[in-house]
């Protein structure tokens, strides 16, 4: 029995004072700037304001010998950290802060601002769902805050916030609030380019502050009437993070198998995306093979769900022999497979990223060997310009092309940040030197599987069902085999359309061909049309040079509702909406095997 | 103004989550800490050969040995449990150490620096520092080196003390078991990365992102035993240097000290010379975490050690301190 539990004694209003500290949420959040934006007072005031420090860690303060303001107490002295740092007068690493407020548990990753501390923004954005730009009313955006916010949006933080703050010394004037607003809404404008992994558009939201006074830090200030926007605490309180979605497909990476006699065995992990419940049709990768999850197994009992985020242990209908490294997915949204891929790299270490060296990779629970194939480019933060480059040194940030020994799992960044990222550790030194953010699969395994079926479902033919009389195959029965009709589509002026539609259409597993000068020596004429159309292929026409006439043939050579002029459509000029007209027309030549036909 | 966050939170009613059909319910933030804590127990099994848990007995040590029982369930804790004891603990937390470890049926290491006990080390007698450096410091690598462990779990939390706010989950310790905080690899996402050459090692801290609520809210929430010294019971105690030292135990009373009974708890279990007690009427959990918004002082401010010279902890640390 817990000693004093029994006779607990508490008011009714600790009571709910507890119920609701239990059922609070977390958010992490990021903070970067310049040298003396304010970072430090910032944090300070808001684990003051928020009783995270405690009184007696003030009063070692106030009596340090180092304090380095007269006056007012300094807020900032409160956050540095190692003496080494305190010494010098600067902070160099990721230092993790906490408090509390009556919605939520907050953790700040605080990283310094220079330029050679890309590294530690990163680091601190990894985990973040919020970042809090510092911007000095003053002097404007910086390169620091540029930097910072880029990288908060190539790591894939949701929410950025522009705190401009020391409003005092501009007269908490709205003149100057909207102008580096506007600021840095281009700024987000030219964010969102480089970084392009995120199908959103990247929003900054500007809140004017004082962290010296203490204005819409905490409480709202009657001294920006012209602000009617929250306190910069409020809005960190009012976030939503990152909400899981019943429809987010399931991964389940394992972590480590528990074999605790032979009557028991559990997959123990932490879901990364999605949900789960008892009955679950699951597909384990590598090995491909489906399953049902039986039960959710925890020290406090089997759950009827688990969501993202959770740590559980699954126990399997069948017995499969996974461990560490598998991944266990929903059967319908399935991850990508390859050994190739491009990804946006942070480079961590003074030994830099060439295409000499094999580093150790590790992505969720796999752990494998890669190389890097080619150097895309090199990222400026500064001038968010992408430069060639040979290597990465400390601090870069590039696109680079790797090669893995074997292939794996993974999904993309954007659409993951557990699965779709990495860290890369030096073999010689075990120093973890990069970290990444894949953004493309090549030469995906998955197609290679589908290509594979393909292949399988050609069998044997005995030689007596060869037998005269046998009647002719149907176009009918070809579509159905190829699982869409055949079709004719001219792309007069959209020629150059044409590769990456057969392309995109072939992976997509359609039978599909491009009639161009190079490929149809002869004239065109209604009996290669006709013949084409008999064999069940999609064919996609080449010329912008074609008369009314040989039109008008191809018309009678087919049924119309079958041919599309691609001419003819009403798009709005671009390559992408002619395309996407053109996948439309395009779907609906499926058939399925549900609704036949025949 | 400081008043703002309780005083608010004390009115509003207690949050009950509505959730709309399509999203999955978010974990709760306590939720969230332990499912963090017991992936990072799973990944250091899975990853090192000789893992152990090094236990103190204290409420943190509590939360630790209940995520280890939770990450590994059914199964047994894969590791065992290591105390390194100076002789001067108190009785109640070595009584506490042997029945819950056996309850929980976990495998228990006690280590002690008999050499340096029968040369006679004590506070009295070589000062608080050498005292430490001897029986705990000292002590705790022999143990490692005599286990050849090659990661340690600690309860150590961020928000403890300031030095501590830059320590990494895997903190990596050097064939002399030093920490140089220079040389620590960056941690994204959810990567731990514990490659390690012969002889060095990892200190892996599960707990980094916990803080002193968050531990007495989970102790609350999960109801896990913790040593009765925690909660507020009259005791017999001496007024010494400005703390309340317990009677207790191997302690030599000063010539002019007189032993009297007050109501008081511990806020942080250490050895009875150098752990002052605070007077408090908190004997419940509720009263305890109640106590610790209306008594803003950090936990560790009882423990002599710390304030013997500014940043003492982090030299400590670089010497190998947990
Ligand atoms: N007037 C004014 N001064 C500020 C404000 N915020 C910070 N400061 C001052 O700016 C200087 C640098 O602040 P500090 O927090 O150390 O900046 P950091 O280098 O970004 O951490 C200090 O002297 C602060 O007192 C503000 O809102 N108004």
């Amino acid at each position: 029995m817990q000693p004093g539990f029994a006779e607990a004694h508490i008011s009714s209003t600790f009571d709910k004072f507890l119920a609701q500290h239990l059922d609070r949420d977390l958010l992490r959040f990021t903070t970067a700037g310049s040298v003396d934006d304010g970072k430090s007072t910032l944090i300070g005031r808001l684990l003051y304001d928020s009783k995270a420090i405690y009184q007696d860690q003030v009063q070692a303060i106030q009596k340090s010998s180092l304090n380095r303001s007269t006056g007012p107490m300094d807020f900032s002295l409160l956050t540095d950290g190692l003496r080494a740092e305190r010494e010098q007068g600067i902070t160099i690493d990721v230092a993790y802060r906490y408090f509390t407020t009556a919605r939520r548990k907050f953790i700040i990753a605080d990283t310094p601002g220079h330029e050679q501390y890309t590294r530690n923004m990163a680091t601190g954005a990894s985990t973040a769902d919020a970042a809090v730009v510092l911007v000095d009313a003053r002097k404007g955006i910086l390169p620091q805050s540029r930097r910072h916010a880029c990288i908060a949006a190539l790591l894939g933080i949701p929410n950025i916030i522009a705190a401009i703050n020391k409003m005092d010394l501009v007269d908490y004037s709205e003149e100057v609030f909207r102008r580096l607003e506007g600021d840095l809404q281009e700024l987000a404008q030219q964010i969102a380019l480089p970084t392009a992994q995120h199908a959103a558009a990247i929003s900054i939201k500007c809140i004017p502050i004082s962290a010296l006074e203490g204005d819409n830090v905490v409480t709202r200030s009657t001294r920006t009437p012209w602000y009617g926007g929250p306190s910069l605490l409020e809005y960190l309180e009012e976030i939503p993070v990152a909400e899981a979605n019943s429809a987010d497909p399931f991964r389940f990476p394992v972590q480590y198998v528990i074999r605790p006699d032979d009557s028991f065995r559990g997959f123990a992990g932490q879901i990364i995306s999605g949900s789960v419940e008892p009955g679950d049709r699951v597909v384990a990768l590598p090995s491909g093979q489906t399953t049902r999850v039986r039960s959710i197994v925890t020290f406090d009992g089997d759950l009827p769900q688990a969501v993202t985020g959770s740590s559980v242990t699954l126990q399997l209908e069948d017995e499969l022999d996974l461990s560490r490294g598998d991944v266990l997915v929903s059967e319908h949204d399935q991850p990508h497979r390859s050994r190739r891929f491009v990804a946006n790299v942070v480079w961590l270490h003074a030994t830099p990223l060439d295409l000499r060296k094999r580093w150790i990779f590790r992505q969720s629970t796999d752990e494998l060997r890669v190389h890097a194939k080619r150097i895309q480019s090199r990222l400026d933060v500064n001038t968010m310009e992408r430069h060639p480059a040979a290597q990465l040194g400390l601090n870069d940030i590039g696109t680079v092309e790797f090669e893995a020994t074997r292939n794996f799992s993974f999904d993309l960044y954007a659409q993951n940040r557990s699965s779709g990222s990495f860290i890369l550790i030096d073999p010689l030194t075990n120093a973890t030197v990069g970290a990444g953010m894949i953004t493309q699969s090549l030469d995906d395994a998955a197609k290679e599987h589908r290509a594979d079926t393909y292949r399988r479902a050609l069998t044997r033919i005995p030689v007596a069902s060869i037998a005269r009389g046998t009647p002719p195959v149907a176009v009918s029965e070809r579509s159905h085999r190829f699982g869409h009709r055949p079709a004719a589509i001219w792309l007069g002026t959209w020629h150059s359309l044409a590769a990456p539609l057969e392309r995109a259409l072939f992976e997509a597993g359609y039978q599909v061909i491009v009639l161009d000068d190079a490929n149809s020596t002869s004239e065109w004429n209604e009996g290669l049309i006709r013949g084409l159309y008999t064999a069940g292929l999609i064919a996609l026409y080449t010329t912008n040079e074609i008369s009314d006439d040989k039109k008008s043939r191809l018309y009678s050579a087919i049924q119309h509702d079958h041919v599309l002029d691609a001419d003819a459509l009403d798009h709005d000029g671009e390559d992408s909406s002619v395309v996407q007209l053109i996948l439309d027309w395009i779907g609906g030549l499926r058939i399925t095997a549900a609704k036949g036909d025949r | 103004m400081t008043q703002h966050v309780y005083e608010e939170s004390c009115d509003a009613a207690p949050v009950i989550s509505m959730e709309e059909p399509s999203t999955v319910r978010r974990l709760s933030h306590l939720e969230t800490l332990e499912a963090e804590s017991i992936h990072i127990l799973r990944e250091a099994v899975a990853g090192f050969a000789a893992p152990v848990m090094l236990y103190s007995i204290g409420k943190d040590s509590s939360v630790l040995l209940r995520l280890a029982q939770k990450a590994f369930y059914p199964g047994k804790i894969p590791f065992p449990l290591l105390h390194v004891d100076t002789g001067y603990k108190f009785p109640e937390m070595i009584e506490f150490r042997d029945n819950y470890t056996r309850e929980v049926g976990a495998r228990l290491i006690v280590h002690k620096n008999q050499q340096a006990l029968d040369d006679g080390a004590s506070p009295f007698a070589i000062g608080t520092q050498k005292c430490c450096g001897l029986l705990k410091t000292r002590s705790l690598l022999d143990a490692l080196a005599e286990g050849s462990f090659d990661a340690a779990f600690g309860g150590a939390r961020r928000d403890e003390e300031k030095s501590r706010a830059k320590e990494r989950i895997y903190s990596f310790r050097d064939a002399a078991g030093q920490w140089d905080p220079r040389n620590q690899r960056p941690e994204l996402w959810n990567y731990y990365n514990g490659r390690i050459d012969k002889g060095e090692s990892i200190r892996i801290f599960p707990l980094s992102n916990w803080t002193e609520l968050d531990i007495w809210l989970y102790i609350y929430k999960e109801n896990i035993p913790i040593v009765p010294l925690y909660f507020a019971k009259e005791r017999e105690v001496v007024v010494r240097g400005g703390s309340l030292i317990l009677t207790q135990g191997p302690i030599p009373l000063l010539p002019n000290e007189k032993p009297e009974r007050r109501k008081v708890r511990m806020r942080s279990l250490g050895c009875v010379p150098c752990t002052g007690a605070i007077a408090s009427d908190a004997d419940t959990l509720p009263k305890i975490i109640e106590e610790m918004f209306s008594f803003h002082r950090s936990e560790r401010e009882n423990r002599a050690i710390d304030h013997d010279q500014e940043g003492s902890m982090e030299m400590k640390k670089r010497e190998g301190y947990f």
